[in-house]
C-alpha cells in the first residue's frame, strides 16, 4: 500500500495544524535553493510566482512562445469557491462534500477538504491581482451555478474566466521575472527528468527554436504540465497539450494514478468532418440557461437530420427534455459524466439531430424569453410585453452572460445560436488521472512534485465543473509553498549539483538518441496519421462506454500502432532547428504508450464510477454501478518497461463522508 | 473548393525568405484556415519534397493568442474580430488566391516561415503590467466593491490576447494598443491605483526600448484587433502617461 502522508487529526484541522508544524526554510537558505517549475498554466504560474516571492530561485518552462498561452487560458465557465456570498447555504464542508460525491467517492478526503478550505483565498488573491470578475450593480462579485451542486458558488469573467485568472497569475510571474527572481524559458520543452541518488535533481529541456538540448539543475522539480486528453486526438485541449513531461517522469519512477479516469464533457461543438483538428467546448455555464433536448419521436429526429423540419417549429410537447425528465432534482445541471452518457444514450437510440446523428440541442429560447425577457420587461415597467420584445430583451442579457461563447459557436458552425438552438455532443475534455502524489503533492520520486491537472489528486473519477481552475491555483498559490518546505528543509546543505554530473550526461544522451531515432526512421506516414488512429481506438473503446472485449482488443491494436509508428513514421527536418513535426512525433510516441496503460487500467477496474463507465457494471436504470468492496482505491501504476507495469494501490478511507450510491434524481 | 496559396517560406531568422506557391484541393468550407494548413502539411510530409510550413498555434479557439498569420495583407485575415484559428474557409471562394505572411515588425523577428518571436510583449508586462501583491496579502474579495461599469470596462481591456496583430497592422509597428489595454485594465481598478504612475512610465519605456514604433493615431490596430480592443484605451494610456510624468516631475 502507498503512503499518502495524510496528517493525523480531525479533517477540519489537518491542514491548519500541518501549516503550523511543517518545517520552515529560513530566508537566507531559500536564496540558495533552486526550484524548477515546468508549466506556466494556473498551477505553474501561481507556484513559480509564489515560490519566487518567498525567496527561492526559480526557473519556469513552457513550450508556447509565452507563459500567458498555457491552456488554462481557454477555460471558460468559472471557478468555484466556498465563499457563501449568496447566503444560499454554502460552506467549506459542502464544497468538500459535493466534490467527493461528484467524484463518485474515488478522491482522497484530506486533499479535497484542504482544497475547499483554501478556495476562498484564491478569489481574494485573484481580485487583489486585478482579475476583473463579473460584478453586480452593487459592486460586489457575481456568482452562477455549475453542475453537481445546488448552490451558486462559481465566480466568473464572462466566458473567459481561465483567461482572466491566468493573466492574473502570469502578471505575478512576470513581476518576479522582472525582479530577477524567476528565469523564464519559453519555447522550451522538458524531455526528461534527472534523478541522482534516488532524488529528482533536474531536467533535460530542448530549446525549441535552436533545437539545442539543455541541462538544468534544481533542488526540486514541479511538473505543472496539464492534462493528457489529447491522447484521443480530438479533444477540447490545445494542440500542444501533451503527456510528455508526466510520462518521462513516470518512466523514471513516478507512479501514474488512475490513468483511465477521463472526463467527457457533455456540451461541445459536434465533429464536422475528417479534417477536424480539435473540438471546441461550449461552457457548462450554458446549462444554467440552456435546456437540453431531442425530439420525442424518431420520425421528427429523422426529419430534422434531413433538413425537412426546423427544430424551432417542433412543439413543446413533442420535445424530450431528457435530463429534466430523468433527473428532476438537478435537471440540466447534473454532473458531466451523467449528462454525457445521457446524450450518448439518446443518440444511440436514434434521436440525434445532426447529419451524423451525434448531436442534441442546447436551447436558450425559453429562458431568453421567459426568464430574462420578463425580468427586463419588469424593470422597464412594461406590463404586457410582446413575444418579440421579450426575445429582444432576453437577447441582451444572454449576450452579456455568454456573448463570446455564442460568437465562437457562430464562427465555427456558421449558424446563429441566438436564433437556432445550439447543437452539441460530448467530447474529451479533462483527465482526472495523472501522476500519483501524496498529501504534499510529491510523486513517488522524492523531490519531484506534480500540480494542477497533471496530478491525479482531487477529483476522483469525475471532476465537477469550475473545480480545475480552483485546484490549479490552490496547488500553486496555497499548497506547494508550504508542503515543499517539508522536503527542502532537509536540502539546505545540498550544493547545486554540476550539470556535468554523469546522470545529466546520460539523460541528455538518451533524449538525443530518441530524437535522432525518430528522424532516422524516414518512413511513409506523417505523425498525425498515427495520432488519429490511436485517438479513434481510444474514443471507441476507452471513451464514454467501455467493456472487456473492446479494451482487450484496443490494447493489442495499440501495441501494433506502436510498432508501426517506430517503423514507418516520417519526421522531416532535423533536430537542430525549429521543428514542430519533431515535437509532435515525440509527444505522439508517448501518447501511444499512455493509451495502452489507460486501457489496461480501465480493464483492471471491474466497476463503473464517474467517467469510467463499464457496460458490464451498471444498474437497471443504466447508472454507474460502483464496487466499493473491491475498488475503493487509487490504482497507481509503476512502470517496468514499455508495455509492462506493476499495479500498486492506495486504499481510500472515508471517515467524514458516508459513501452512498450517487443520486441526482 | 480549390485554393491557391502563396506562403512566406524562410528557413530561419538569418536566411532570406520568399513566397512559394501551393495548391490545396478539396478544401471544405467547414475547415478552419489552420486545418487547411494541416492538410497541406500532411501532404508535404508524405511527398517528402518540401518541409512542412512552420506556423504558431495552440488553443485553436481564439483565446491563447498564439496564431498569427498575415492573410492577404491583413493580420488574422478578412473578418472582423476573428483570430486566424477561428477563420473558416467559408469566408473564401473556390479558386481564390491567398497570400500568407508572418507578422512584420522589427520587434517581432521571424523564427521560421510564419512563426515570429513576440517575447518583447512578455518583457513589457514584466516591466510593470501587474499589481504588486504577494500571495497571501489579499483581503476579502468583497471588501472592495467596484462599480460594475468600471469592472466591465476593465474586463473589456483585459480581453487582449497578446497576439500582436495590432503591431502587424500598424504602419509604424507600434504596440500602443497592447500596452494601453493592460494600462487601462489596471488603471480602471482601485487595486491598480497605488502603482499607476510607475506602471505606465515603465511600460512605455520598455516598449520604446524594444524597438516598437510611435503611435500616429491611425487606428489600424483596433480595426484589426481580433478582440476589438478599443482606441479609447490608447487615449487613456496617453492621459495616464502625461499625468504620471507630471507626477514624477513634481516629486
Ligand atoms: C476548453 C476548456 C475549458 C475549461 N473550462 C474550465 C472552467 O470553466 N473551469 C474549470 O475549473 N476548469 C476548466 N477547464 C479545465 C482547466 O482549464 C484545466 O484543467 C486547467 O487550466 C489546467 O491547468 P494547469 O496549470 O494544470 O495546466 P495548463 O494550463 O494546461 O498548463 C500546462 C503548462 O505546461 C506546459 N508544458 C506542458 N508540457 C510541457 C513540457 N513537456 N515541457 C515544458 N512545458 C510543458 C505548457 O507550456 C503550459 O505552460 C477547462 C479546460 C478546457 C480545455
Ligand atoms: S490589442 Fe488586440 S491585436 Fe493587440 S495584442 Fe491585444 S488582442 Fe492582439
Ligand atoms: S491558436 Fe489560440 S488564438 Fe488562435
Amino acid at each position: 500500500m502507498l503512503d499518502s502522508k495524510i496528517p493525523q487529526g480531525p479533517i477540519e484541522s489537518k491542514w491548519t495544524k500541518y501549516k503550523s508544524t511543517v518545517p520552515l526554510v529560513n530566508p537566507a537558505n531559500k536564496r540558495s535553493l533552486e526550484i524548477i517549475v515546468v508549466g506556466t498554466g494556473l498551477a505553474g504560474a501561481s507556484a513559480a510566482a509564489t515560490l519566487a516571492e518567498l525567496g527561492y530561485k526559480v526557473k519556469a518552462f513552457c513550450f508556447q512562445d509565452s507563459p500567458r498561452r498555457a491552456h488554462s487560458i481557454a477555460a471558460q465557465g468559472g471557478i468555484n469557491a466556498a465563499k457563501n456570498y449568496q447566503n444560499d447555504g454554502d460552506s467549506v464542508y459542502r464544497l468538500f462534500y459535493d466534490t467527493i460525491k461528484g467524484g463518485d467517492y474515488r478522491a482522497r478526503e484530506a486533499n479535497v477538504h484542504r482544497l475547499a478550505e483554501v478556495s476562498g483565498n484564491i478569489i481574494d488573491q485573484s481580485v487583489a491581482s486585478g482579475v476583473p470578475f463579473a460584478r453586480e450593480y452593487g459592486g460586489l462579485l457575481s456568482n452562477r451555478s455549475f453542475g453537481g451542486t445546488q448552490v451558486q458558488r462559481t465566480f466568473y469573467a464572462a466566458g473567459q474566466t481561465g483567461q482572466q485568472l491566468l493573466l492574473g497569475a502570469y502578471s505575478g510571474l512576470q513581476r518576479q521575472v522582472g525582479l530577477g527572481n524567476v528565469r523564464l524559458y519559453s519555447r522550451h520543452e522538458m524531455l526528461d527528468v534527472v534523478n541522482i541518488d534516488g532524488k529528482c535533481r533536474g531536467i533535460i529541456a530542448r530549446d525549441l527554436v535552436s533545437g539545442k538540448l539543455e541541462r538544468h539543475f534544481g533542488h526540486a522539480v514541479l511538473l505543472c504540465t496539464g492534462g493528457y486528453g489529447n491522447v484521443f486526438f480530438l479533444s477540447t485541449n490545445a494542440m500542444g497539450s501533451n503527456v510528455t513531461a508526466a510520462w518521462k517522469a513516470h518512466k523514471k519512477g513516478a507512479f501514474f494514478g488512475n490513468p483511465c479516469y477521463t472526463q467527457i464533457h457533455p456540451t461541445c461543438i459536434p465533429v464536422s468532418g475528417d479534417h477536424q483538428s480539435k473540438l471546441t467546448l461550449m461552457s457548462e455555464s450554458l446549462r444554467n440557461d440552456g435546456r437540453i433536448w431531442v425530439p420525442k419521436r424518431k420520425e421528427d429526429a429523422a426529419a430534422i437530420r434531413e433538413g425537412k423540419l426546423n427544430p424551432n417549429d417542433l412543439k413543446e410537447e413533442d420535445r424530450d427534455y431528457y435530463l429534466e425528465r430523468r433527473y428532476p432534482a438537478f435537471g440540466n445541471l447534473v454532473p458531466r459524466d451523467v449528462a454525457s452518457r445521457a446524450a450518448k444514450e439518446r443518440c444511440d437510440a436514434g434521436f440525434g439531430v445532426n447529419k451524423t446523428g451525434e448531436a442534441v440541442y442546447l436551447d436558450f429560447a425559453f429562458n431568453m424569453k421567459y426568464k430574462y425577457g420578463k425580468q427586463v420587461a419588469t424593470l422597464k415597467h412594461i406590463t404586457d410585453p410582446t413575444e418579440e420584445q421579450l426575445t429582444a430583451f432576453g437577447h441582451e442579457v444572454i449576450k452579456e452572460k455568454y456573448g463570446n461563447l455564442f460568437d465562437m459557436y457562430k464562427q465555427i458552425t456558421g449558424v446563429d445560436p441566438y436564433k437556432n438552438p445550439m447543437m452539441i455532443y460530448p467530447a474529451v475534455h479533462y483527465t482526472m488521472g495523472g501522476l500519483w502524489v501524496d498529501y504534499n503533492l510529491m510523486t513517488t520520486v522524492p523531490g519531484l512534485y506534480a500540480l494542477g491537472e497533471a496530478n491525479f489528486s482531487d477529483h476522483g473519477a469525475n471532476r465537477l465543473g469550475a473545480s480545475a481552475l480552483m485546484q490549479g491555483l490552490a496547488d500553486g498559490y496555497f499548497v506547494i509553498p508550504y508542503t515543499i518546505g517539508a522536503y527542502l528543509a532537509n536540502e539546505i546543505s545540498v550544493k547545486p549539483i554540476s550539470t556535468d554530473h554523469e546522470a545529466f550526461v546520460k539523460a541528455e544522451n538518451e533524449v538525443s538518441d530518441r530524437l535522432n531515432k525518430l528522424l532516422a526512421i524516414k518512413g511513409t506516414k506523417p505523425v498525425d496519421y498515427f495520432h488519429k488512429r490511436l485517438g479513434k481506438i481510444m474514443w471507441d473503446k476507452c471513451g464514454m462506454a467501455r467493456n472487456v472485449e473492446g479494451l482487450t482488443w484496443a490494447i493489442s491494436e495499440i501495441q501494433k500502432i506502436r510498432e508501426e509508428f517506430w517503423k514507418d513514421v516520417r519526421v522531416p527536418g532535423d533536430a537542430n532547428e525549429f521543428n514542430p513535426e519533431l515535437e509532435k512525433a515525440g509527444r505522439v510516441a508517448d501518447f501511444i504508450e499512455l493509451g495502452e496503460l489507460m486501457c489496461k487500467d480501465a480493464l483492471e477496474r471491474n466497476e463503473s464510477c464517474g467517467g469510467h463507465f463499464r457496460e458490464d457494471y451498471q444498474t437497471e436504470e443504466g447508472e454507474a454501478l460502483r464496487d466499493d468492496e473491491n475498488f475503493k482505491h487509487v490504482a497507481a501504476w509503476q512502470f517496468n518497461e514499455v508495455g509492462n507495469w506493476t499495479l500498486n494501490k492506495e486504499d481510500l478511507v472515508y471517515e467524514n463522508i458516508k459513501i452512498a450510491q450517487r443520486s441526482y434524481k | 473548393m480549390n485554393i491557391n496559396l502563396k506562403v512566406w517560406r524562410q528557413k530561419n531568422g538569418k536566411s532570406q525568405g520568399k513566397l512559394v506557391d501551393y495548391k490545396v484541393e478539396g478544401v471544405s468550407p467547414d475547415m478552419s484556415f489552420l486545418e487547411m494548413f494541416d492538410v497541406l502539411n500532411d501532404r508535404l510530409v508524405s511527398e517528402g519534397k518540401d518541409e512542412p510550413i512552420a506556423f504558431d498555434h495552440d488553443c485553436r479557439e481564439g483565446i491563447c493568442g498564439m496564431c498569427s498569420m498575415y492573410i492577404n495583407g491583413r493580420p488574422h485575415g478578412p473578418n472582423q474580430g476573428v483570430t486566424t484559428c477561428q477563420l473558416h474557409m467559408r469566408s473564401f471562394k473556390d479558386g481564390d488566391t491567398i497570400v500568407v505572411e508572418p507578422w512584420r515588425a522589427a520587434a517581432f523577428p521571424v523564427i521560421k516561415d510564419l512563426a515570429v518571436d513576440r517575447s518583447a510583449f512578455d518583457r513589457i508586462i514584466a516591466s510593470g503590467g501587474f499589481i504588486s501583491v504577494n500571495t497571501g496579502n489579499a483581503q476579502d474579495a468583497n471588501s472592495l466593491p467596484i462599480a460594475k461599469d468600471n469592472a466591465d470596462e476593465a474586463f473589456a481591456a483585459a480581453a487582449c490576447i497578446g497576439c500582436g496583430a495590432c503591431v502587424a497592422a500598424c504602419k509604424n509597428s507600434s504596440s500602443m494598443l497592447f500596452v494601453s489595454a493592460k494600462v487601462s485594465q489596471l488603471a480602471l481598478l482601485p487595486q491598480g491605483d497605488p502603482e499607476r504612475n510607475t506602471r505606465v512610465l515603465n511600460m512605455v519605456a520598455q516598449m520604446d526600448s524594444e524597438g516598437f514604433g510611435a503611435c500616429t493615431n491611425t487606428g489600424a490596430c483596433s480595426a484589426e484587433c481580433p478582440k476589438e480592443i478599443s482606441l479609447t484605451n490608447i487615449a487613456r494610456l496617453n492621459r495616464e502617461y502625461f499625468a504620471a510624468q507630471l507626477g514624477s516631475d513634481r516629486s
